[in-house]
């Protein structure tokens, strides 16, 4: 575990609210090795997500740096940052995230169309993606003829199809009943133990929490390991 | 390559949208469609006027009027000064006579058919020779008048917009009472919009004297104008000037284009720059009814051009949409309709087509582009630069 996939090194993010500061990163140190499947835990505005997005090059730490597989994402711009999360990040989101107008295969197709895959190799790969997660069924249908369990697997499909090392959810389970979500839980481990890929999991659910192999809690704007109660 | 396909996949998105977003984006529709409704009227308009009015218009006659007067109205001839520009060099005769019309004209108040409102109506004397002095121009019903009588004949575009005028009607101007004996046809021209007597009993019933306002002259030819404009002008006891017809009419036709124009830009300006916040408003507001969906392709890792791009597509997607209905209407509703208008040179009715070009119509789609441009640019920008983070959050 001597080579990490993800490094922060004295992360601090600092939010301006009109005159107010908020602290919500200070100074964290992290590393995430290959393979991982971590769990973040912390209340509700502990700066779980802020981390996430720092991770996943959707924000920029106030000080500190981020390094995922090697590139520093602090000192890429925008349009950089923007094709590396085409190529190396997948995000499941609470709420999924599925664009309504398009069927669950074509919106498993959008991450491919920032590759250079034709028509016919996109629609291949998200086909294997959507079978990975059990939903070659439901190709053609819209979001709001899924259930939130099968909108989530189909948002996991997404987040896989270009094939990307680390995988960030925020709370994937969270609007979810306990059957299903462990469901998606469980397909997560099986992503993790089977395909290889480095799980970020941000949760407020201890028992999701149990699905990953190791768990981190988010307190004062710090990372600490607590001993299993 | 890929980001065409970029593009590409977010305007469509785009557009798959639009059903959910109707009612902002008719307001945009709406707002461009009546700019180009009013920018084509207002044009077709001034087009169909210019028109009409350069129709009529020959080079081989001459109009005689008294110096620096502005229209026929203002002016004011003699007799002894009409009988020297019957001898003048350069004017057509025919058996030893001059081919020349004395004319004075007053204005007569009519009912229109449309609407029941009086309108001023240029109630013309000619002479016997009328006819000669302008081009295309026939009698085409009935017979002419004759001389000394209270008889008159009228335009053909003044018998179809007017009240009373039907071949055989007496119509009653002041006290006098006058038969219409004949129809003329001047192919769609001015003369169309008036009504004829002989000059000499239009002299007596409006109490003019031996008075005239212009002489129209057949020319020899072409080329016989500059002569006879020399001849006159040197005349110590002539104070005229002279016209070629077409020249007159197209003076003429300017100063009411120019003033159409002139209160149509500005309008249409006005117009077009609400349309532009018309635009702006619908388009922010689809950037932030859109702002979930931006923020997830972006997170997904598309770039801020494509998000921009297809925001202005859409934009000018709509204002087109906009232009074509509002080129439509204006088509159907207005091109080769007929109305009248108060010429602003003779102060009296000119009956006109409204002419609806293809050019106009095309400026008219060109002016909708610009406005969904501008409209679209600056919520694009706000698309394109959405901070990606925080817009996840307020979903
Ligand atoms: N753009 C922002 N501006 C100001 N404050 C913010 C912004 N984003 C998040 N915050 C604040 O930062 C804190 C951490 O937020 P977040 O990372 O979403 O927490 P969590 O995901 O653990 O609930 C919260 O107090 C939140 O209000
Ligand atoms: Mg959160």
């Amino acid at each position: 575990m001597s080579e990490a996939l993800a490094e922060l090194r004295g992360v601090s993010r600092v939010y301006q609210k009109g005159k107010e500061r908020v602290d919500v990163l200070h100074e964290l140190d992290l590393d995430i090795p290959g393979g991982d499947f971590l769990a973040i835990m912390g209340p509700s505005g502990s700066g779980k997500t802020t981390l996430l997005n720092l991770l996943g090059g959707l924000d920029r730490p106030t000080n500190g740096t981020v390094t995922v597989g090697g590139a520093e994402l602090s000192s890429m711009s925008n349009n950089q940052l923007s094709n590396w999360r085409a190529t190396h990040v997948g995000f499941v989101f609470q709420f999924y995230n599925l664009l309504p107008v398009l069927t669950a295969q074509k919106n498993v197709e959008l991450p491919l169309l920032l590759t250079n895959f034709n028509a016919r190799e996109r629609a291949e790969r998200a086909a294997i993606a959507l079978d990975i997660v059990g939903l070659s069924d439901r190709a053609r249908h819209l979001p709001r003829e899924l259930s939130g369990g099968q909108e989530q697997r189909v948002a996991i499909a997404r987040a896989i199809v270009s094939d990307p090392t680390l995988l960030l959810c925020d709370e994937p389970t969270g609007d979810l009943d306990r059957g299903t979500a462990d469901e998606i839980l469980g397909l997560l481990q099986i992503l993790n133990r089977e395909h290889g890929k480095t799980i970020v999991m941000v949760t407020h659910d201890a028992q999701a929490a149990e699905f990953a192999t190791r768990t981190l809690h988010v307190d004062k704007g710090q990372l600490e390991s607590r001993a299993a109660a | 390559m890929r980001i065409l396909n970029q593009v590409l996949a977010v305007t469509r998105l785009n557009i798959l949208n639009l059903p959910k977003r109707i009612a902002t984006s008719m307001v945009a529709i709406v707002g461009v469609a009546a700019v180009v409704l009013v920018f084509a009227a207002v044009l077709s308009m001034a087009k169909g006027f210019e028109r009409t009015m350069t129709r009529a218009g020959a080079t081989d006659t001459a109009i005689v009027i008294r110096s620096g007067s502005t229209s026929e109205l203002a002016s004011g001839l003699g007799n002894d000064q009409v009988l020297i520009v019957e001898t003048a060099p350069g004017v057509l005769r025919d058996g030893g006579e001059a081919v020349v019309s004395a004319e004075l004209y007053v204005l007569v108040d009519i009912r229109k058919k449309s609407n029941d409102s009086a309108a001023n109506v240029p109630f013309r004397g000619v002479g016997s020779r009328a006819f000669d002095v302008r081009d295309s121009t026939a009698l085409i019903e009935g017979r002419m008048f004759e001389p000394g009588k209270n008889e008159l004949i009228v335009g053909r575009a003044a018998q179809s917009e007017f009240k009373g005028l039907e071949l055989g009607a007496a119509i009653k101007f002041g006290r006098t009472e006058w038969n219409v004996v004949g129809v003329f046809a001047a192919d769609g021209g001015v003369a169309e919009s008036e009504i004829w007597t002989d000059v000499r009993v239009l002299q007596g019933a409006y109490r003019r004297g031996n008075s005239f306002q212009t002489v129209r002259v057949r020319l020899r030819d072409t080329g016989a104008i500059a002569g006879l404009k020399e001849a006159l002008r040197n005349d110590p006891r002539l104070d005229v000037d002279v016209f070629s017809e077409r020249q007159f009419y197209s003076t003429q036709a300017e100063g009411t284009s120019t003033f159409i124009r002139v209160l149509g830009y500005p309008v249409t300006i006005l117009m077009a720059i609400g349309a532009v916040f018309g635009a702006l408003n619908s388009m922010y507001s689809s950037v932030s009814a859109r702002g979930k969906e931006i923020a997830t392709l972006r997170a997904l890792g598309f770039g801020p051009l494509p998000v921009l791009i297809s925001t202005i597509f859409e934009s000018t997607l709509l204002a087109l949409a906009g232009g074509l209905l509002g080129g439509a209407i204006a088509f159907l509703a207005f091109n080769g309709l007929t109305v009248s208008t108060l010429s602003n040179a003779s102060f009296s009715q000119v009956v006109f087509d409204f002419a609806v070009t293809g050019d106009l119509l095309l400026q008219g789609l060109v002016t909708a582009l610009i406005i969904g441009l501008i409209g679209g640019l600056l919520p694009a920008i706000r698309a394109a630069r959405l901070p990606v983070a925080q817009a996840l959050r307020e979903l």
